[in-house]
């Protein structure tokens, strides 16, 4: 019976320290992911997303000073919401996708603020262009999956997307907002 | 029958009848032209811009239209002169049932189509317009076809419309024309 007891009570034990060993994310699982911004036309709200991306990722809750996050985003894959801005968006005014095929963002911190809300800061080049952003992020666990929302804002200007007349933010604002839902799997 | 001032002799439209058909028929002719320019434009900020324009001037007439049609059905409109067929009456019934039909389906048409299009329409940038649609590219091209086909149509019936205004004042020398254009009236 003592046997038993302490059997169990082994048993629970591996088991949970197996679980919480398995949370580390480590593969972002890029077709369940997503990659949204918004931004105003003549104040009407846009909505567009990127198709493809990919990212390395290397995080766990318990520890998540020690996380690391990096992501690959094509700017070909852009779809700004509209047919007639898609046609354009790829050309040199804009994301001047042939000299710039990729944006990249690299993590160089990861700040817990509790409640499974952290604030991730890093280095976001589009266009050639570095800027330091950070944005909060929260996480929960969806089966052995993790899934991490956010969304910050950055100024196109500041990446020279938009161009020559499109400098001009009264007809395209500067601001856009970036919304993100990854979706990250353990090994 | 009301003052001379109001409403001329030999003329039962009244002030408000006048200066409502007038102005929508201004305001249709320089949404139309302006419709036709913007869709030719090479992607721009104006481009954008114009869009916009055409779309509150649309919401505008819209709402101009359903004053007429309220102020119309609650007065009433002149009879038609004295021994006119009885086909041109019929045929002048029909044109303006059809007209006022066009001129509140058009801007509905256009509203769709942004909507479909993913461009939310905000009037004067201020008021939004509820989507009725949800995004769906292959519709809106449909609903911009249909746009494009009810403005043939209410091109052919304004060409018929002037064309009869003008064989009334010029060929049977009678009070049709002038009664919308005081400034007309034969001494």
């Amino acid at each position: 019976m003592q046997l038993r007891t302490a059997l169990a009570s082994f048993a629970v034990t591996v088991a949970t320290t197996g679980v919480a060993h398995a949370v580390e994310y480590t593969r972002l699982v890029t077709d369940k992911s997503a990659l949204a911004f918004t931004y105003k036309q003549m104040n009407a709200p846009m909505e567009g997303n990127f198709k493809r991306f990919k990212g390395q990722i290397a995080f766990d809750p318990a520890q998540p000073a020690k996380g690391s996050a990096s992501f690959d985003i094509e700017v070909a894959s852009i779809d700004v919401g509209s047919p007639d801005g898609n046609g354009e968006v790829g050309g040199k005014q804009w994301f001047n996708a042939a000299a710039h095929p990729s944006a990249r963002f690299v993590s160089s911190s990861i700040k817990p603020l509790g409640n499974n809300r952290f604030e991730v800061a890093g280095k976001l080049t589009i266009k050639g262009k570095t800027q330091d952003v950070s944005t909060p992020v929260t996480y929960r666990a969806d089966g052995a999956n993790g899934v991490f929302e956010g969304a910050f804002a950055i100024k196109r200007n500041d990446f020279a997307i938009g161009e020559g007349p499109w400098v001009d933010t009264s007809i395209v604002a500067n601001e856009v907002q970036i919304k993100f839902r990854l979706i990250a799997a353990p090994k | 029958m009301a003052s001379s001032y109001l409403s001329p002799p030999g003329s039962p439209y009244s002030r408000t009848a006048v200066s409502l058909h007038w102005l929508v028929g201004l305001g249709l002719i320089g949404t139309f032209a302006l419709g036709f320019y913007m869709t030719g434009m090479p992607f721009s900020p104006a481009k954008l811009q114009y869009f916009s324009w055409h779309k509150w001037a649309g919401v505008t007439l819209w709402l101009l239209i359903v004053a007429r049609l309220s102020w119309r059905l609650a007065k009433g409109a002149p009879e038609a002169p004295a021994g006119m067929p009885g086909w041109q009456r019929a045929a002048s019934e029909w044109t303006h049932r059809l007209l006022y039909l066009l001129m509140l389906t058009i801007p509905v048409s256009g509203w769709l189509m942004s909507s479909a299009k993913g461009v939310p329409t905000i009037y004067f940038g201020l008021l939004p317009l509820p989507d009725l649609l949800a995004r769906d590219q292959e519709l809106g091209n449909n609903l911009a076809s249909l746009h494009l086909a009810l403005n043939y149509g209410m091109a052919g019936l304004v060409v018929l419309h002037v064309a009869a205004a003008l064989k009334h004042h010029f060929v049977d020398r009678d009070e049709v024309l002038a009664r919308m254009l005081p400034f007309l009236k034969r001494a």
